[in-house]
C-alpha cells in the first residue's frame, strides 16, 4: 500500500513534535487510543483565556505513518483557531486532506477524539462546561 | 561501495530471489523444450519429462528419500490442503481426530478448520513463550481417533525449530501420522522426513531460491504406506493425487534450486548465521528495550524477530522502507487491527507484539547491507520515539499498565 504525498511528507516532517506543561491552567491534554490497539495519540492545546484561542498545540503519536500525519495535520489546524472553530474539525476533513485509504480511517477518528480531548480537559480544568465529549468509536 | 538509493531485501521468508542459476536451468523449458510432461507419444513430451524427473530425484536427493515419493502441486499451501484434507478424507474410517498447533501457518489453521464443518475434531497445542510445544501435552492430546499430528518445521515469524525427531517419536508410539509444514525449513537446514519420522511434509519452491508456483508435498510411501485423497480431479497425474499439468518449467527450476540447496545450505547457514547474530548484537547494543522474540537456540540461522518496545511497527517501518524490506507484526494495515497471531501465542502482549520486525536473511545478503540496516533501523526506532507519547511516559517512570486507556 502507497502513502500519500501529503502522508509522507507529515511522517518525514511532522509539525509540532513535542510536550506542553500539562500542569499549567491553559493547557488541555488530549491522550486517546491504546497501545493494545497499536495507536496511541497525545494531543496538547495551550489557549489564550481572554480570547479562546489556541495559540500553541503540540502531539506524539505512537502509531503507523497516517496516524502521525493525522495528528501533525490537526496540530497545524488548531492553531489560531478558538475553540468553537476547533469543535468543528471532522475527522473526514482529515481523511480527505491526507487522502486516507478506508482502512486508516481510524487515524483520523483518533485524531479527532484527540483534539476534542484535549479541549474537554481544557475546559473542565478552569472550570468551563465542556462542550464535547469524544466521540465513542 | 555502497550504491545509492541501497535496497536491501531482509525479506526472504515472505519469498527468495529466484537463483540466478536456477532461472538458467528454467529459461529452455519455457520455448525450446515446450512440451508437456504427460504427452507421452512424442519427442516433445519425452524431454519435458525427463525434465520433471531429474527435479523430481534433485529433490528426492535433499531430502534422502525416494523420487516416487514426491507429489508436485502449485506451492506449499497446496499441499497443507492436500496433506490434512488428504489424510482425512483417506482416513476417515479410522477416526476424526487431528492435532495442531496455535502458531502454524494459516494454510494449516484455516484447513484445520474448515474439516471441524466435515465432522473433524481438531485440537490445538499452545506453545511456550519461546515459542515451542509441550511434548507432554502433545501425548496427552493423543487418542484413539487422532488419525494425524500436524507441526511446522520452523515458524515463518520467529523461525522457531520445533522439536522435531521428539515429536516424530511420539508420533510412531501411539501409530498416528506426522505431517509437517517444512516451508521455511527445507533448503535451508537438514529436513530428512525419514530420519525424524515424518510421514507428509508440505514444501515450496520460491522459499528456497526457486521460482514461484510450484511447491511438493512428500508422501511417504514404505513403513507406513501413506495415501491421499486428492483434492484435484482430473487426468490422474502425480500418482493419481494431484491432477494438473505440470509446471515443468517452475519443476525444472525448483530440482535446481534443491540441487543447489543441498550442496550449499550449509555454507550458506554458518555464514547468515553469523551476520544474524551481527544484526542482533548490533540492535541490541545500540538500542535500549529491544526483546528477541522465540528460542534463540532452537531457531533458523538467517532469521530474527525483534520487539522494538514503545514503537508502532508499521511507523517503524515506514522511516526506512525505500530501502529496506523487512516485515512487521503489527497489523495496523488490516482491517481487525489484530497483532501477530504467532507473536500473541508466545504470550506477548499486543503492545510488543505491535512493535516487532522480523528480519529474515538470505543467501544474497551481503555484510554490508547489515551493517546499512543496523544504523537505518537504529535512527528509525530514536526517530519513532522522539515521537511517542509511551516511551516519553515510559522514560518519565510512568506504570503504563496503571494508565486509563480510552476505548478505541
Amino acid at each position: 500500500m502507497a502513502y500519500s504525498e501529503k502522508v509522507l511528507e507529515h511522517f518525514q516532517h511532522p509539525k509540532n513534535v513535542g510536550t506542553l506543561d500539562k500542569s499549567k491552567s491553559t493547557v488541555g491534554t488530549g491522550l486517546v487510543g491504546a497501545p493494545e490497539c497499536g495507536d496511541v495519540m497525545r494531543l496538547q492545546i495551550e489557549v489564550d483565556p481572554s480570547t479562546q484561542t489556541i495559540i500553541d498545540a503540540k502531539f506524539k503519536t505512537f502509531g503507523c505513518g497516517s496516524a502521525i500525519a493525522s495528528s501533525s495535520l490537526a496540530t497545524e489546524w488548531l492553531k489560531g483557531k478558538t475553540i468553537e472553530q476547533a469543535l468543528t474539525i471532522d475527522n473526514m476533513d482529515i481523511v480527505e486532506e491526507l487522502a486516507l485509504p478506508p482502512v486508516k480511517i481510524h487515524c483520523s477518528v483518533l485524531a479527532e477524539d484527540a483534539i476534542k480531548g484535549a479541549i474537554a480537559d481544557y475546559q473542565s480544568k478552569n472550570g468551563i462546561a465542556v462542550t464535547a465529549m469524544a466521540s465513542s468509536h | 561501495m555502497i550504491k545509492e538509493p541501497m535496497r536491501v531485501y531482509l525479506d526472504n521468508n515472505s519469498t527468495t530471489p529466484c537463483d540466478p542459476r536456477v532461472v538458467d536451468t528454467m529459461v529452455p523449458y519455457f520455448y525450446q523444450k515446450p512440451g508437456n510432461s504427460a504427452s507421452r507419444n512424442h519427442p516433445f513430451g519425452w524431454e519435458a519429462e525427463e525434465g520433471v524427473d531429474y527435479a523430481r530425484e534433485q529433490i528426492a536427493a535433499l531430502l534422502k528419500v525416494d523420487p516416487k515419493e514426491i507429489i508436485f502441486t502449485s506451492g506449499a499451501t497446496e499441499s497443507d490442503n492436500l496433506a490434512i484434507k488428504g489424510v482425512f478424507e483417506m482416513y476417515r474410517s479410522k477416526g476424526n481426530h487431528i492435532i495442531t498447533v496455535t502458531t502454524e501457518h494459516k494454510a494449516v489453521l484455516d484447513t484445520c478448520d474448515k474439516l471441524t464443518e466435515a465432522g473433524a475434531e481438531i485440537t490445538y497445542l499452545k506453545v511456550a513463550e519461546d515459542g515451542l510445544i509441550d511434548l507432554a501435552e502433545l501425548e496427552a492430546a493423543i487418542k484413539s481417533t487422532t488419525i494425524l499430528v500436524s507441526v511446522m518445521w520452523a515458524n515463518n515469524e520467529t523461525g522457531v525449530i520445533q522439536p522435531m525427531k521428539e515429536i516424530g517419536n511420539i508420533c510412531d508410539k501411539h501409530g498416528v501420522l506426522f505431517m509437517s509444514d517444512a516451508t521455511q525449513a527445507v533448503g535451508k537446514m537438514p529436513t530428512y522426513p525419514k530420519e525424524i519420522g515424518v510421514h507428509l511434509m508440505a514444501f515450496t519452491s520460491h522459499k528456497m531460491y526457486g521460482p514461484k508456483g510450484v511447491g511438493a508435498l512428500y508422501v511417504s510411501r514404505k513403513s507406513p504406506r501413506v495415501k491421499v485423497t486428492a483434492q484435484m480431479d482430473g487426468g490422474g497425474h502425480e500418482r493419481g493425487m494431484r491432477s494438473g499439468t505440470l509446471n515443468v518449467p517452475g519443476i525444472v527450476g525448483f530440482g535446481k534450486a534443491a540441487e543447489i540447496a543441498r550442496l550449499e545450505m550449509h555454507a550458506d547457514a554458518e555464514r547468515l548465521k553469523k551476520l544474524r547474530d551481527r544484526l542482533e548484537h548490533e540492535l541490541t547494543s545500540r538500542l535500549e528495550e529491544c526483546y528477541i522474540n522465540g528460542n534463540v537456540d532452537h531457531r533458523m540461522p538467517h532469521v530474527t524477530n525483534i520487539s522494538f518496545k514503545h514503537v508502532e511497527g508499521e511507523g517503524l517501518m515506514m522511516t526506512f522502507n525505500q530501502n529496506i524490506a523487512v516485515s512487521s507484526g503489527s497489523a495496523c494495515t488490516s482491517a481487525s487491527l489484530e497483532p501477530s497471531y504467532v507473536l500473541v501465542a508466545l504470550g506477548l502482549g499486543d503492545d510488543l507484539a505491535h512493535s516487532s520486525i522480523r528480519f529474515s536473511l538470505g543467501r544474497f545478503t551481503t555484510d554490508e547491507e547489515v551493517d546499512f540496516v543496523v544504523d537505518k533501523l537504529v535512527a528509525g526506532v530514536n526517530h519513532m520515539r522522539d515521537l511517542s507519547p509511551i516511551w516519553e511516559m515510559y522514560k518519565e517512570g510512568v506504570d503504563l499498565s496503571n494508565v486509563q486507556w480510552s476505548e478505541h
